[in-house]
């Protein structure tokens, strides 16, 4: 058994598909059109055949208060892995991100959290060196 | 002693802005630091500011290495807003809580103080 996709749960399909790929830097990698929403999953350019992460419809009543509450806790829905959090820090500035939590220490990792615009938080982390 | 003490509180700025505390307010703020993770929650405060639940909880197991539950910490925000040693504010639809201290001075001119 393999963990081919995972999702968000977004407000507006198309608005994700451009935060998540012009702004993050994903690339779309499944695109198919299922009644009024879209089977759109998008992958990291730095692993194309990785799990892949949809860019889920979030009608159902059940969301939006669900989202609404994590973002009140400052609780990211997912989290992505980066290389170096403050060069993607200040490029993701540069792009008018915006940050609830700048780069900080969290024992093992430096991580960061950022507002995807479509009603989630995202964490960034980046592992330390041991 | 005594009349040295007396002297000191009228000369105290605080008490201009923050009204006394009743007995039950002042029992709210004991209860409030009757309890070893509140005290940490306090402490953590003191050193970051204007942190979400998340970040609390993250940093809590990251700086002490024990793992505190989100429902657990809540709780505990929950008494510590009430004994107003907790402050809310909004960024954008994101609750941050900082640390109010005047209650624990409050705490010192009223009680501990006269023993101290």
């Amino acid at each position: 058994m393999r963990i081919y996709v995972t999702s968000v749960l977004v407000d507006d399909q198309s608005k994700a598909e451009d935060f998540y790929t012009r702004v993050l830097g994903f690339k779309v990698k499944h695109d198919v059109p299922l009644g009024e929403h879209r089977w759109l999953t998008v992958v990291s350019p730095e692993n194309p055949e990785g799990t892949e992460l949809l860019l889920e419809p979030g009608e159902h009543p059940a969301v939006p208060p669900y989202k609404a509450a994590l973002v009140v806790d400052g609780i990211p829905a997912t989290s992505f892995q980066v290389d170096n959090l403050d060069a993607e820090y200040d490029r993701l500035r540069s792009l008018g991100v915006s940050f609830t939590v700048k780069p900080l220490d969290a024992g093992t990792v430096r991580m960061a959290v950022l507002d995807d615009t479509c009603g989630n938080l995202i964490q960034l982390v980046q592992m330390k060196v041991a | 002693m005594r009349r040295a003490r007396a002297g000191f509180l009228t000369c105290n700025n605080f008490i201009a802005y923050w009204a006394p505390m009743n007995d039950d307010e002042l029992d709210r703020v004991f209860k409030a630091l009757g309890d070893p993770t509140r005290r940490r929650i306090i402490d953590r405060l003191r050193e970051r500011p204007r942190q979400s639940l998340f970040e609390l909880c993250a940093l809590s197991v990251a700086q002490d290495g024990k793992a505190l539950s989100r429902q657990a910490i809540t709780q505990h925000l929950d008494l510590l807003e009430k004994a107003g040693l907790v402050q809310v504010e909004w960024s954008g639809r994101t609750k941050l809580h900082s640390l109010n201290p005047a209650p624990l001075r409050e705490a010192v001119r009223l009680w501990l103080r006269a023993h101290l």
